[in-house]
Parts: structure tokens; C-alpha cells; sequence
């Protein structure tokens, strides 16, 4: 019954506080910087790695699930990456700007930093950011006030190596989507921290891809973190895809203040990863700010994935809707954690949260928990949320109509997982995430 | 609409603060000394007269509490309680009463005040009303139960817990602590090591309880703390339906309930237990009123059985509690039914937990909150099927209500799916009394207090319905009053 904090670490949480000593002369960053990420990283000593008796991990306890800490990667081989780029290029059909993270670095290279600067987005990435001498440059580390202190979150802050700052300036629309592609190349496991920020103007707008792959059988680690903001009266739209190999862990956080008038299109996808995990927390903070969260979480073989997303709604009449979706089967385990925190102020809030989750295996396990949290008295707020199997009696229908059993399924599955994909406001992104989708239905058959 | 027209007059009659059943009665009694010590615990068990196996239960429970931390986790405030500050056991002076002749007039005529029947003539008397046996609780005793031979006719059991340990020990001994383990929580096992009076209700198989049980609690001591422990046990084939209800006197310092009820349904049996809870809320300011910090939990050991909760949450300056039912026998059913209506500076963190654990099972669970005042009034729930409970369905709503612009409501429901064939349906809602609705009442030419209490009814309706016909009449009225001050 007791929850002494503890002051045994383990394995992992040894060998990061060994990484973080060595790491610590050559992180990029100003003096500041670097008092700062001590700081984090005293955090992170404090409360060590998440476990089940903290409340936002009750269902991944990191000090379980993640029994080594496996080194920091090196700056990646050119050939490595570009090779890496080919192979996993989920999007190939899709004009967009490419920035390319690599293990953890930017590489200029391979990225589109000069036409996007012609646009006139600016660029920098997080490694020259660090070092200008400007107080916000600390911001960049700080923890999302939604997420508490997460240890997760500032065991980044202490070990970001790189990761890209972009501006985009009041009233400047972005022609073409901006893709943030992260990558690992390691053919040794290995761990990455990368972080970036986001900032779109009042008035202007954005899409934005975040892409993660990495290789298949091999124990690599990846935190990341991104903030993002809107402007007011601005837009923004992401796509967030994950698709690690099946033995890596990725730890992802995401934040996101979106300003007055504004709206935000968030949809996340998921696949592959051994251990998944992300957490996002979303504050509509003006009045008449609109968030659609929309994501597809796809667990199966041994996978354990989990989802934890916060919308606060600090501001009246504030919009958010979110739809989930989850399948899991064969051995997987995910959660996922959903919390509408409508704050005093926000009076005509309309928050509604739905998660659905289909569990195809007899082993395949699943645990939601969506919360509602209010505040204020003049609101709309709901959620719902349910577990089951297939609808046997839309099979059914189907196969009267002359549809085969494993036909009608797999149908049936896909229009469960595409309904998400049209939460995102550019029809031609979410039909280019389609395939994804597809390719996980195919390649993980029953 | 009759219900309605009282919940209005009702609200209009009486302020907020007006506390209905305030009054304290001015009796002589007996107490343990104050604080908490195995002597504390050795005098209880000396003064109920009880076997050595029980003491010794309540010493293994006492030094086990003793390593035990004050959980914190609930959504709910309050300055630190002092354990050594509180009075574990009183009870009226003299020897204990044989018969309603005996009882101190004092006590016969706070019950009247109550309006709770001791007298089964009266009882009688009454045609239209259905007869109800009752076992009245007075700080740490049982004072009377009424048609106790009447119901022994019958093969039911239904006395105070104190008179079960000496007469029928082995039932006791069987099933007592078997639902709530003495090491479950803080509380619970504070009550194991301390518990003063409680209900016990025994039916054997295959018998239909003949009339309603029920149980009325009362705290009148200053400074005391209630800990009453209830057990029921439905045999096979048996049917029971028990009812709780519970009052104190206002005082401005805050007294602690902390009580354990255990039910135990076996094959094909079924037990419904409805509670009104009325504790002293605290007054407008939020000084004073009852931390009613309870566990209660049923266990559907047998195949086909059914154990149903419902209650109605008006009183209390806290409230922290999660009637549960553990779904252990295939084919087994539970329900839970709830309305929490919370005004002032109540608080309030209630909800259910349906363990299925068995094939088959089923649960449902209505949960209704309305926040009014400063008031913050939390739903936290655990649907959680295992790995084999194939087959599992549950379907929950819980819904809540704002009334004015510092009230509070949240919903944490837990839903933990660990194999396919279980269906979970969850949904919540949040809302204030719609524009529209209000709107649509008024233009009919109904008033705005009116109109209120009519949604708020409404609201509520589906939870209502799960009562026994005459404490659906009590309700009503007592969600009405509430809810003064907050509605108009």
C-alpha cells in the first residue's frame, strides 16, 4: 500500500544518468541551455523512470517495459540515411517540403531549409537555436503545463540533440505541406531525443507531417517532443505517423495552444512499434478556438500501445472533437487515456470525446479511460467510449449480400480505421494515409 | 405531476442550510475513551460481549492499520483527520433495552422526529403502507429491529450485528470479511478493527424475504465516529431487498462514517440494497458535516446472481465511495444505480466497480450528478473484464448536471478490457439545464423553480424508478431540497 518514493534505480535509469554525464560536455546550447537541462534532468532523477503508480502511466509502466537504455546514437552515416528515405517513404506521392532528422540530427543535406526559407518560413534547427542568445530560446525546454512533470518530458529537454524551429509568419499560407521526418539508421540499437517547435502565425496557415520509421528487428529507442502553436485567426493541420520497427520504443509528446479563432487539425497514426506511447495536450486558449483530434491506433503481434491526450479549454467558446479508433490483436496491450478539462472561463465549451476500440484476438487486451473535467456550468460536454468485437450483424448483413466472410471483415475493419482520417481538413493528406492503413490491414492478417 | 409539486414546495420551505434532521438529542451516554488504541479496541469488543476469535479479528485489523497510509487519491479536500480525536464508540446509557418498553423515551421520540416506524403496531395500523422491518442504529448500537420474530417465521435472519456475533457466530465467521478483506483499504480496516453496530440479514435457501429490510443510522454524539459494518448473505434462491438510511445532527465539527457493508448473493439469489444517504452536509459556508468515507461491495458468488445498488447521495460534507460488485459466478448480474446531488461546499467522489470475473456477466450502471453551490461532485468508475470472462457485457451512462457557475462535475471512468468477448459501452455527458429546455417550460407557462425541479426530475427519472416505491417519494423530496438556493 505504500508509495514511498523510491531511491533504487534501475538498470535503465542508471545506464541514462551514466548517458546524460557523457552527453553532457558536446548538447548543443548556451550556458543557459545547459543549467536548464541539468535542471530537466535533475527532474528526471527525481521521479525516475513513469510507473503504474503514476497516474498518467497506470497502463505503461516504463520501468517494466523499458529494462535497458540503450546508448545515444552517433551523427548517422549520409549513405545510411538517404538509403532509410527511400526504403520507408510513406508519402512518395505527395508534393511537400522535407525536413530531415536522422538519429537524432538534422540533415541539411537532404532537407528543403532553402526553399522553405524562399517562402519565407523561417528555419532553424533546434542545435543552432539553442545557441542564440534570446529568452525564449529556453521555452523550448520547458514542459507543457497540461503534462505536469512528466519524467519522460524531461528526460528530452536533458538529452535533445537536434530537431527544427519554424516560423511561420502572421498571414504567410504555406504552399505545399512541411514534412518533419524523423528516421533511425542504427544498425545497433540505439537512442535518439529529438525536439521542435512550431509556430504558426496569427492569420496564417500550415499543414504538417510528422513522420517516424526505423528498421525492423532491431531495439532502438526514440523520445520525442513537439509543440506547436497557432496564431490567432491562424491553421494548422498534423498528421502525425508512426511507424517504427517492431522492436524500437517511441516515446512521443506533443503540445499544441491554439489562439483565438483559430483551429487545429490534429490525426495521428500508429503501427509497428514494440513499445508505443503518445501524449499530447492540447489548450485552446482564445476565444472560439476549434480542435478536431482524430488518431488510429494499430497493435498487433506483441505490441503495447498507448494514447494519452489532454484538451483544455481555457477560453469561451471553445470547440474540440475527438474520434479515436484502436484495433488490437494477437498478443498487443493498449490504452488509451482521453481527459476534457474545461477550465472556469470557458463557458460554451462544446467538447466531445469518442473512442472505440476493436479487439480481434482472445490475448489482445485494451483499457480506456476518458474523463471529463469541468468547471464551468454552461457547457456541452460528453464522451463515450466502448470495447467489442466486429459487429456480427453488419457481417452478416454483408454476407448476405454475397460477400465473404473475411471479405466483409476486413471491410468493415477499414471503414472503422478511415473514419478517423477524415477528422483532417485536406482531403488529399488524409487520402494519402490511407495506404497506410491498408498496408497494416494487409500485412498483419489474422 | 404530484412529485414535482412537492419537490418545489419543498425547495421554497426550507433554506439551504436548514438541515431537517439537525436536532441533536440530548441523551445520557456511554463512551470508550477518546483515541484509538488496542485498549480502545479491546473495550468494544469487551462491551458487546464478543467471542475471542472476534477480538482477535479486531486486533489483526487494528495492527494492521496501524502500517497503513490516509489515501489521497480521491478528488476531494479536507484538513487532515485526527485519528486520536474522535470518540470510537457510544452508546445510550443503561442496560441494553429488551423490548420498545424499555427503550429511553429520548430515543423513541428522535425517531419519531425521524419518522422512522419502531413501533410494529403502528406499523401495522398504517393499511396503505407496505410493511418495513427496521433495525435502528444509534451511534455505536442498535437500539431495536422491529418484526424480528416475524421474520424468523420466515427462516430470515435480520438483527444487529453485535446480537449475530453472539448468536449465530458461525455464519458470521463465515462469511464476514470475506467480500471486503480486513486489509482492503485504510478505511476498511480501520472499521474491522473498530466497528460498533451494523446490520446482519441472513436468507436461507430458496426464501423470498417477506417484507423490506431496513436500516436507519444515526449519529447524535459529538465527536464521535460512526463505524457501522452490515452483512448479507442471500443463500440460494433467496431474495432480499434492504434499505439504508441515514441522518445526523448539525454540529460544526466535522464526524467521520466510515462504514463497511459486505453482501454475499449465491446461486441464482438476489439482493437489492437501496440507500437515501442524508448525513449532515455542512452548513452554507461549508463549516461542519459527516466525511462519509465508506466501502461497500457485493459479491455475486453464484451462478444467476444479482446484486443491484442504488442510492441517493444528498448528504454528507464528503463523500468517497464506490459501491461495487464483484461478478464471480457465471451468468451473475450487477447494477448500479446512482444520484448524487451535491450544493454548498459538498463534495463529492462516488461511482461503482464491476469486476467480471466470471462467463456471461453482466452489469448496468446509471449514475446521475448534479453540482450545485461551490459543490464538486466526481463519478469514478472500474468496468474490468478478465481474462476468461468471456462474454461480458456492460453498458454505463453517467451524466451530470451544472447548476451555477462554481459548481464542478467530472467523470473518471476506468474500462479494462483483458480479453475480445467482452462489450463495453461507455457514455457521459455534462451539460447545465438547457436554454431551450427552460424556454420551452416557461412559454407553457410554467414557473422558472418549476421548471427546474421538473428537469432536474427528469434527469434523475431513470434512477428514481430503481427505488422502492416509498423511498422514490423521499428522494424526490430530498433532491428538491437539495437543490435550494441554486435553482431560479
Amino acid at each position: 500500500m505504500s508509495a514511498e518514493p523510491r531511491t533504487l534505480k534501475t538498470e535503465a535509469e542508471l545506464a541514462l544518468a551514466e548517458q546524460y554525464r557523457g552527453a553532457r560536455a558536446i548538447l548543443p546550447g548556451s550556458a543557459a541551455v545547459a543549467r536548464k537541462r541539468d535542471e530537466a534532468f535533475a527532474t528526471f532523477e527525481r521521479l525516475g523512470l513513469p510507473h503504474r503508480r503514476v497516474e498518467a502511466w497506470k497502463y505503461t509502466d516504463l520501468r517494466a517495459l523499458m529494462r535497458v537504455a540503450v546508448p545515444v546514437a552517433d551523427p548517422p552515416n549520409p549513405v545510411a540515411v538517404t538509403a532509410a528515405l527511400t526504403d520507408a517513404d510513406a508519402l512518395a506521392g505527395i508534393d511537400r517540403y522535407r525536413l530531415i532528422v536522422a538519429d537524432g540530427h538534422f540533415q541539411e543535406s537532404q532537407s528543403d531549409r532553402q526553399a522553405l526559407l524562399a517562402e519565407g518560413v523561417e528555419v532553424a534547427t533546434l542545435a543552432e537555436f539553442l545557441g542564440f542568445d534570446h529568452p525564449s530560446v529556453l521555452d523550448i525546454l520547458a514542459t507543457p503545463p497540461g503534462a505536469g512533470e512528466d519524467a519522460i518530458i524531461a528526460l528530452n529537454a536533458a538529452l535533445a540533440t537536434d530537431g527544427v524551429v519554424l516560423i511561420v509568419p502572421p498571414g504567410t499560407i504555406v504552399s505545399k505541406p512541411i514534412e518533419i521526418v524523423h528516421v533511425s539508421t542504427t544498425t545497433g540499437a540505439t537512442s535518439s531525443y529529438s525536439r521542435s517547435a512550431v509556430q504558426v502565425g496569427a492569420g496564417a496557415s500550415a499543414r504538417l507531417v510528422v513522420t517516424r520509421t526505423g528498421p525492423l528487428g532491431i531495439g532502438y529507442q526514440a523520445n520525442s517532443v513537439l509543440g506547436l502553436s497557432v496564431g490567432a485567426g491562424g491553421r494548422a493541420t498534423v498528421v502525425d505517423i508512426a511507424a517504427d520497427g517492431d522492436r524500437s520504443q517511441h516515446l512521443a509528446s506533443f503540445s499544441a495552444r491554439v489562439a483565438e479563432g483559430a483551429t487545429l487539425d490534429h490525426l495521428a497514426l500508429r503501427a509497428g512499434a514494440g513499445l508505443s506511447r503518445l501524449q499530447g495536450y492540447f489548450s485552446l486558449e482564445g476565444e472560439g478556438a476549434g480542435l478536431t483530434a482524430s488518431g488510429a491506433n494499430m497493435l498487433d503481434a506483441k505490441a503495447h500501445g498507448d494514447v494519452l491526450l489532454l484538451i483544455e479549454h481555457a477560453a469561451p467558446a471553445t470547440t474540440s472533437r475527438l474520434l479515436y479508433r484502436n484495433v488490437a490483436k494477437d498478443d498487443a496491450v493498449g490504452a488509451f487515456e482521453g481527459r476534457i478539462l474545461v477550465r472556469p472561463v470557458a463557458q460554451k465549451t462544446d467538447g466531445r470525446m469518442m473512442v472505440n476500440t476493436l479487439l480481434l484476438s482472445d490475448s489482445a487486451e485494451f483499457a480506456a479511460k476518458p474523463e471529463l473535467e469541468i468547471y464551468a456550468d454552461d457547457v456541452q460536454c460528453g464522451h463515450g467510449a466502448t470495447t467489442g468485437q466486429i459487429d456480427e450483424t453488419a457481417v452478416f448483413y454483408l454476407q448476405s449480400r454475397g460477400v465473404p466472410r473475411k471479405e466483409a471483415e476486413a471491410l468493415l475493419l477499414k471503414a472503422f480505421l478511415a473514419e478517423p482520417l477524415a477528422g483532417v481538413g485536406d482531403p488529399a493528406l488524409a487520402a494519402a494515409v490511407e495506404p497506410l492503413v491498408d498496408a497494416w490491414l494487409a500485412g498483419a492478417p489474422e | 405531476m404530484p412529485a414535482v409539486r412537492e419537490t418545489v414546495d419543498q425547495v421554497r420551505s426550507i433554506d439551504v442550510d436548514r438541515y431537517k434532521y439537525g436536532f441533536a438529542t440530548d441523551i445520557a451516554s456511554d463512551r470508550a475513551p477518546k483515541g484509538l488504541s488496542e485498549d480502545t479496541v479491546r473495550f468494544i469488543s469487551a462491551k458487546k460481549g464478543e467471542p475471542d476469535w472476534m477480538l482477535e479479528w479486531r486486533l489483526g485489523a487494528y495492527r494492521r492499520w496501524l502500517t497503513l497510509r490516509e489515501p489521497t487519491w480521491a478528488r476531494v479536500h479536507y484538513p487532515k483527520i485526527d485519528f486520536q480525536d474522535i470518540y470510537y464508540y457510544a452508546a445510550p446509557k443503561g442496560p441494553a433495552p429488551k423490548s420498545l418498553d424499555e427503550v429511553d423515551p429520548q430515543l423513541l421520540a428522535t425517531y419519531e422526529k425521524l419518522g422512522i416506524p419502531l413501533r410494529e403496531r403502528e406499523i401495522l395500523a398504517g393499511v396503505e403502507r407496505p410493511r418495513v422491518a427496521v433495525d435502528a442504529v444509534f451511534d455505536s448500537v442498535s437500539v431495536v429491529t422491529t418484526f424480528k420474530d416475524e421474520l424468523k417465521k420466515a427462516g430470515v435472519l435480520f438483527m444487529s450485528m453485535s446480537e449475530a456475533i453472539r448468536e449465530y457466530p458461525e455464519i458470521v465467521r463465515k462469511y464476514l470479511g470475506t467480500v471486503v478483506p480486513v486489509t482492503d483499504n485504510f478505511y476498511a480496516t480501520l472499521n474491522s478493527a473498530v466497528f460498533s453496530d451494523g446490520s446482519f440479514v441472513y436468507v436461507p435457501e430458496g426464501v423470498r424475504c417477506p417484507m423490506e429490510l431496513s436500516t436507519y443510522f444515526r449519529i447524535n454524539e459529538r465527536n464521535t465516529g460512526q463505524f457501522e459494518r452490515t452483512l448479507i448473505v442471500a443463500e440460494k434462491g433467496a431474495y432480499v431487498s434492504y434499505l439504508e438510511g441515514c441522518t445526523a445532527p448539525m454540529r460544526d465539527e466535522n464526524q467521520l462514517h466510515a462504514a463497511v457493508v459486505e453482501i454475499v448473493a449465491l446461486d441464482d439469489a438476489e439482493v437489492k440494497y437501496s440507500t437515501v444517504q442524508n448525513w449532515y452536509p455542512g452548513d452554507k459556508a461549508g463549516k461542519g458535516g459527516v466525511y462519509n468515507f465508506v466501502t461497500k461491495r457485493g459479491d455475486c458468488r453464484g451462478a444467476r446472481s444479482k446484486i443491484s445498488w442504488t442510492q441517493v447521495e444528498t448528504g454528507s460534507a464528503i463523500t468517497w465511495k464506490y459501491p461495487s460488485v464483484i461478478l464471480r459466478g457465471d451468468d451473475s448480474v450487477g447494477e448500479f444505480f446512482s444520484i448524487a446531488v451535491s450544493n454548498g461546499y459538498q463534495q463529492v467522489d462516488s461511482g461503482t466497480k464491476m469486476t467480471h470475473l466470471g462467463k456471461n456477466t453482466k452489469s448496468r450502471i446509471i449514475s446521475k450528478g448534479i453540482a450545485a453551490g461551490h459543490s464538486s461532485n466526481t463519478y469514478r468508475g472500474l468496468v474490468s473484464a478478465h481474462r476468461k470472462a468471456t462474454g461480458v457485457r456492460n453498458h454505463t451512462v453517467c451524466d451530470s448536471l451544472l447548476i451555477g457557475p462554481d459548481s464542478a462535475a467530472h467523470t473518471i471512468p476506468y474500462i479494462e478490457a483483458r480479453n475480445a468477448r467482452a462489450q463495453f459501452e461507455h457514455e457521459a455527458t455534462t451539460s447545465k439545464i438547457g436554454d431551450d429546455q427552460l424556454f420551452y417550460a416557461r412559454q407553457r407557462g410554467i414557473g422558472e423553480e418549476e421548471a427546474v425541479a421538473l428537469i432536474v426530475n427528469g434527469f434523475v427519472r431513470d434512477v428514481i424508478q430503481q427505488l422502492p416505491m416509498e423511498f422514490a417519494v423521499e428522494a424526490q423530496k430530498l433532491i428538491g431540497v437539495s437543490l435550494e438556493g441554486s435553482v431560479g
